[in-house]
């Protein structure tokens, strides 16, 4: 059968090696089209109006001065905005479009001004002057989740159990009864994704059709939102998404401004380019919500836990549930037989919040992580000990086996690269020169999952193979990792292979989160290959002048541009022969490919260990993150070259989150304070130090076709426990609230 | 960011401001001359500029361009509206992030912080310019071999720093390239390639220039 990867490994030339970016060329030159770059004729510009309240009533919008602006077209606010069709039941997002007066966060999107140019467009909006009448916001999250309160309420967060959490044997006889314990309240602040490029939407109309323009994780999902916000059948809303400028989570929602530059491109009847300033992207297209954590754990006096409790409490807007799922990977990251976990909300008056990268992992291992270290301390046991001791052996949630799990593995390779037996676990007692040094670590671990995906592969006279995916490539890769999985499954040179995704024409994919892109799409990939190989195989076996002729079909496999059998390497032939000579236009294979039942015979997930070391700087107290190491088992890894970067880049989101980055809100005024790439820190060239990752050589036949587990998501949790941790070693001061500042630390 | 970028920024901010005090101020005479001429309730405001419009020439990437812009354009959104070399982009628009990044006489500078109408006879080159003859410059060889970038956006701006960088001074070290390159953000954080990919062009300095 045609080259699966996987099983035979030498057919593999490109998956699981370290492949150059087949979008590298056009990213390096400045070719590739992003949102805002399309090239469209008769263009004119919008700029939105935000709120400058966080609760209130609109009363008034004095358009005057901006309309006589020249160049301004027309100005839409609540008081004129089309009515949106009340029949229609929007999927996704509770969107805020200029339907009512009312004001509901900071920076909500309350009118957009269009124009000929997006210098007349962004100077009327500034013109037009915004009466309100304000009431005073609620946004703080503590004065409804203190530790107080958190304790007193858990019984009424226990009532949300069969909602959002777990529950196992009897927590509170366990905790009561344990030898060595934790108690503490941990938090993570509100953050912002900030994605290179900026939101950004060209909107262009023709008659009841509708074309996008939009730089989003989530074709279909998009395209699907639109639809049901103008009440007008999918198959008539198109979304190109080519090249998305990084998204982590906040692009695969649909959020107003998407809706609203289509319904100003209706009103003046020409296509409208939408793109957000930075400061506008604070508040209405989502971010990280702030949590509060309690943990609880208890130990017997060998270190073997014997109970576990995980509160998390986020904040969330009025018009939006959100929860950040921070508990979820507790009940299955350590064996206990006693555990009990919750996830609740606090609606405030701030934009809702939405996934970032590893949404709920990312807070939640902060929290745990740091007590299991708080543990380790209490019972006098190395970190990486107490996590042994705690090892599961099988799902402790389900009690499925896993599909694999090398955390073991992870612990060891990742400590013995960091020099981890080297540590004296006393507190303070390390130094770099006149530096405090802490060397700190924590376990991670991020589910596998997979959705139903369709890909469609065509292979052409000249030997080429145009693969098509809707899908999306967000910097992950995608369009490398596709390429390499086709060319290795037809048998073609990766040159000889055009990869097109981003459009929602295009067969249907999931949306770009969860780390599922490469076993969703790759399966797909692979298997629409394979079916049209199996087409020209069943083609050259009926055909008296190939070589082939009346062999059997298992027999063959496909390398080097042709179909060969696999018992005499030159008994076979070229594609292009087969092709040529049967006088075939194109030979197509479609596929869908979708999990099966391997979720209810494994617990699947991937897991990792990273290590952390800190300076303190003795005259400033300042943090650094001097050096740092991730084992991971992540089962099959595609592209060696993009998925050491993306785990680069995880770790960073990581060091950013532990650091430096908080989204911080006037609890007067309730508006956002550093929106902007100046005041809100996110890690610069010089904040990363030598990253070093590695991968556990893991094989898993039980998670999907390619093994690939996936890892765009792991790659950041644990990692702010790890520098926590190790801020705790270098200082002794163990903090328990995000993120690790100067003064924190003094 | 270091300290020379930021002299140098505060430089093109101080410049950047000064002309658009002037232009408005021009503007704003020339409005109100016009509203007391006309005694018109609109323009009671008096504070509504009149479009400007400014003829400037330059070359970019070589070529002459003699190009009408609205006074109020900055140089990033001239290359990017008017020009369609969108290979320049607009990550902040306040010069803190670096994607805007090209060079004028040779220089980097961020072009989102200054006005297109500044650069009377100036030579602009953008990521669109670097590339020779269909043959990669070898920073842009070397982004590729290193994987210097993931979703690609702040790359053009990355890159231009980084060929500017060999011709600045700048230590040896790693960690003095990485500091040389702070003013350049990527949140996908390619980071450390991007670093081992100027490193490598560096130690093998040969046509790296313009």
């Amino acid at each position: 059968m045609a080259g699966k990867i996987g099983e035979s490994e030498q057919s593999a030339k490109y998956v699981g090696k370290a492949v150059n970016r087949v979008d590298g060329h056009s990213k390096v030159t400045g070719a590739a089209t992003y949102a805002a770059e399309h090239k469209i004729d008769d263009l004119v510009y919008a700029a939105l109006i935000q709120s400058t309240i966080a609760k209130g009533t609109i009363t008034k919008m004095d358009t005057s001065e901006a309309e006589r602006l020249p160049g301004v077209k027309v100005i839409i606010t609540p008081f004129n905005a089309p009515r949106l069709s009340s029949k229609s039941t929007p999927s996704g997002r509770s969107l805020l479009l200029l339907q009512d007066k009312q004001v509901q966060h900071d920076r909500q999107n309350i009118g957009l001004v269009i124009a000929d140019t997006w210098e007349s467009a962004s100077h009327a909006a500034s013109l037009v002057k915004v009466s309100y009448k304000q009431t005073e916001p609620q946004v703080e999250i503590e004065k409804h989740a203190t530790y107080e309160k958190l304790k007193s309420t858990t019984s009424e967060i226990g009532k949300q159990i069969s909602a959002a959490g777990h529950k196992r044997g009897d927590f509170s006889q366990a905790f009561a009864s344990g030898a060595h314990k934790v108690d503490q309240i941990y938090s993570t602040p509100m953050e912002s994704h900030n994605p290179m490029e900026p939101f950004a939407v060209i909107a262009s109309w023709e008659g009841e059709h509708l074309t996008l323009y939009d730089t989003t994780q989530a074709v279909f999902a998009t395209r699907k939102t639109v639809a049901e916000h103008f009440d007008i059948p999918e198959s008539h809303v198109r979304i190109i998404s080519p090249f998305v400028g990084g998204g982590f989570g906040s692009k695969l929602s649909t959020w107003s401004h998407v809706i609203l530059a289509a319904m100003a491109a209706r009103k003046v009847n020409l296509p409208v380019k939408l793109v957000l300033s930075r400061a506008q992207m604070y508040g209405p297209v989502g971010f990280r919500p702030k949590t509060i954590q309690r943990i609880l754990l208890a130990a017997d006096k060998n270190g073997k836990l014997t109970a576990i409790r995980h509160d998390n409490i986020n904040e969330t807007s009025h018009f939006e549930d959100y929860v950040e799922a921070s508990t979820h990977t507790t009940s299955r990251m350590y064996a206990c037989p006693n555990l009990i976990t919750s996830q609740n909300q606090v609606a405030l008056d701030i934009g809702t919040p939405t996934w970032m990268r590893a949404p709920g992992e990312a807070p939640g291992s902060f929290a745990l992580e740091s007590a299991m270290d708080e543990l380790a301390y209490e019972l006098g046991l190395d970190p990486i000990e107490l996590r042994v001791r705690n090892y599961p052996e099988k799902d402790p949630e389900s009690g499925l086996p896993w599909s694999s799990n090398s955390l073991r593995e992870c612990y060891k390779v990742g400590a013995e690269k960091f020099g981890w037996h080297k540590r004296n676990p006393e507190p303070k007692s390390m130094r770099a020169g006149k530096d405090l040094l802490g060397w700190g670590m924590a376990a991670a671990t991020y589910p596998t999952y997979r959705m139903a995906a369709n890909a469609q592969v065509t292979i052409l006279p000249s030997g080429e193979a145009l693969v098509q995916a809707g899908s999306q490539d967000i910097g992950t890769g995608t369009y490398t990792i596709m390429s390499q999985v086709a060319a290795d499954t037809l048998g073609l040179p990766i040159e000889k292979i055009k990869f097109e995704l981003g459009d929602s024409t295009l067969p249907r994919t999931p949306l770009s989160g969860g780390s599922m892109t490469a076993a969703s799409v790759g399966s797909a990939v692979q298997l629409a290959c394979q079916t049209a190989l199996n087409s020209l195989i069943k083609t050259a076996i009926a055909d008296q002048v190939s070589p082939l002729y009346q062999a059997k079909a298992e027999s063959i496999v496909a390398r080097d541009e042709g179909l060969y059998l696999s018992s005499d390497s030159k008994k076979g032939e070229r594609l292009t022969d087969i092709i040529k000579r049967n006088k075939l236009k194109q030979v197509v294979g479609k596929a869908e490919s979708k999990p099966g039942n391997e979720d209810e015979k494994y617990s699947m997930h991937s897991y990792g260990a990273i290590f952390a070391e800190v300076k303190i700087d003795s005259d400033l107290v300042r943090p650094k993150l001097t050096r740092m190491v991730g084992a991971y088992g992540a089962g099959k890894i595609l592209n060696l070259k993009t998925a050491r970067n993306q785990m680069f880049g995880g770790m960073t989101f990581g060091i950013g989150m532990a650091l430096m980055e908080h989204t911080l809100i006037d609890p007067k005024l309730g508006r956002i304070m550093n929106a902007d790439l100046a005041e809100y820190h996110l890690p610069v060239n010089l904040d990363v130090p030598n990253l070093d990752v590695i991968f556990i050589d893991e094989h898993d036949p039980h998670i999907n076709p390619l093994g690939a587990k996936g890892i765009g998501e792991i790659s950041i949790t644990g990692v702010a426990a790890a520098i926590a941790n190790a801020v705790y070693h270098a200082t002794g001061k163990r903090i328990r609230d995000l993120p690790i500042t100067i003064d924190k630390i003094m | 960011m270091t300290y020379k970028i930021s002299r140098r920024r505060f430089g093109q901010l101080a410049i950047a401001t000064s002309a658009l005090a002037a232009l408005y101020e021009y503007n704003f005479a020339k409005s109100n001359i016009q509203a007391l001429a006309k005694q018109s309730p609109a323009w009671q405001g008096g504070n509504i500029p009149k479009l400007t419009k400014v003829n400037v020439n330059f070359q970019v990437n070589g070529t002459k361009q003699a190009v009408e812009v609205d006074s109020r354009m900055s140089l990033l959104d001239c290359l990017r509206e008017k020009l369609k070399l969108t290979g320049s982009k607009k990550g902040c628009d306040h010069g803190q992030c670096g994607a805007c990044t090209v060079m004028v006489n040779g220089r980097r500078i961020n072009s989102c912080l200054t006005f297109a109408c500044m650069h009377e006879g100036d030579e602009i080159t953008t990521i669109e310019g670097l590339a020779k003859d269909g043959n990669l410059h070898p920073m842009q060889e070397a982004f590729i071999a290193h994987d210097g970038f993931q979703c690609g956006y702040c790359t053009p701006g990355q890159i231009m720093s980084a060929v500017a960088l060999l011709s600045e001074t700048c230590g040896k070290q790693d960690s003095d390239v990485a500091e040389c390159m702070s003013g350049n953000i990527c949140r996908c954080a390619a980071y450390p390639n991007i670093v081992a990919a100027i490193q490598e062009v560096r130690k093998g300095k040969v046509n790296a220039s313009l």
